[in-house]
């Protein structure tokens, strides 16, 4: 049985790793990838240390890091369950089952999807989630970006570059990004933006050809071959029930990063934290490796 | 005999980024190709594994999509 798991090995889940195993707990972590959204952060200007550094960067500097030591990882493998029996707390994976006397849940977020039909039978065939990563195979296209929040306006501005024409479909009555970027997008003649439009089907054979949209109680086609939703994230907590989460599906942690229930810790941008930024995960994490060493040695 | 290994993606793709560096560590030697700026590259890709996302790993004609670490792994035999 191991002391700790560690769910997750993004800012948090990695720094809580520094740290459990500079008080050489013995511990685990298991993690669908390293370095977790930080990774697809294009360029980081605010991570003390380092006044410029791109997402990749960073997380190999975190893997590095972590090889530092020699931390039993589980990496590819995704939590499915996490339950407390007695004083144990069991973690189910897509690939085996894992018990410990603590755990820190450091999953992260992942994008939110916008639920409507065509989105499951096209994605990667037209529908993408990172616009950094594909903006580039929709050279010459006429695309959609869904959304109206600073990640929807940052893919537009990469995709005036690179698409022929750019509809900018959001369903509030007004863009919520910063100003800077929603003049940049309106300068662009190649940028189309429809407010009050909601997102109503995608459609295609192989790959996408096209997106049903309503605006002013009016249904309307527009013929795209890729599709950009940007539509902000989700934390990654429906592994876990009977903890207490916020209405968005955040753990609620106290300052010690504690949740409701006891020997399970959380940190970062999976809880309620304040600040969802790459330095506080990485606080969050320490603070929660702390306190889970601390919870063990008083439960001795 | 070694493998070939080509790797599909584009300049600012993070995952991309990450299958290289795995590959560099391992001394896999594999050929770069930026679908970024190469539309008939883009193409090949796009025919080889019926969708359009990067990077794609192409290794003696087994196509991998995404850094799935553990598929590289095995197919290189590493």
């Amino acid at each position: 049985m191991y002391d700790l798991i560690i769910i997750g090995a993004g800012p948090a889940g990695i720094t809580a790793s520094v740290y459990a195993a500079r008080k050489r707990m013995n511990f685990l972590v298991i993690t669908r990838d390293i370095g977790g959204q930080a990774a697809l952060s294009y360029d980081i200007q605010n991570y003390v240390g380092y006044q410029f550094i791109t997402g990749p960067d960073l997380a190999q500097k975190f893997r590095e890091h972590l090889e530092q030591f020699n931390v039993e990882t589980k990496e590819g493998e995704s939590v499915t369950s996490i339950s407390k029996d007695g004083d144990i707390v069991k973690v189910k994976t897509d690939k085996g089952e894992y018990s410990a006397k603590t755990v820190i849940i450091a999953s992260g977020r992942i994008p939110r999807k916008l639920g409507v039909e065509g989105e499951e039978e096209f994605k990667n065939r037209g529908i993408t989630y990172c616009a950094t990563c594909d903006g580039p195979l929709f050279a010459d296209k006429e695309v959609a970006v869904i959304g109206g929040g600073n990640s929807a306006l940052d893919a537009v501005l990469q995709l005036i570059k690179i698409a022929k024409k750019i509809y900018l479909i959001n369903i509030g009555p007004q863009l919520q990004a910063d100003p800077i970027m929603v003049e940049k997008a309106k300068n662009s003649e190649k940028v189309v933006v429809y407010n009050n439009t909601k997102v109503e089907k995608i459609s295609g054979d192989t790959f996408v050809k096209g997106i049903k949209i309503s605006r002013e109680g009016k249904e309307e086609d527009l013929a795209v071959e890729g599709i950009f939703i940007e539509i902000g994230s989700t934390p990654s907590s429906d592994f876990i029930k009977n903890i207490e989460k916020n209405e968005s599906g955040e753990i609620f942690v106290n300052c010690l990063c504690e949740t409701s229930i006891p020997g399970i810790f959380a940190a970062g941008d999976v809880t309620n934290v304040y600040a969802k930024q790459i330095i506080v995960a990485c606080g969050e994490g320490a603070k929660a490796a702390l306190a889970s060493f601390e919870y063990i040695s008083k439960t001795k | 005999m070694s493998k070939r290994v080509k790797v599909y993606s584009t300049s600012t793709c993070p995952y991309c980024a990450m299958v290289k560096t795995f590959l560099k560590e391992k001394n896999i030697p594999f050929e770069d190709v930026n679908v970024g700026n190469d539309p008939e590259a883009a193409k090949e890709m796009i025919e080889k594994s019926g969708q359009m996302g990067v990077p794609v790993i192409d290794i003696d004609g087994k196509i991998i999509l995404g850094f799935n670490k553990e598929a590289i792994s095995r197919e290189l035999g590493i």
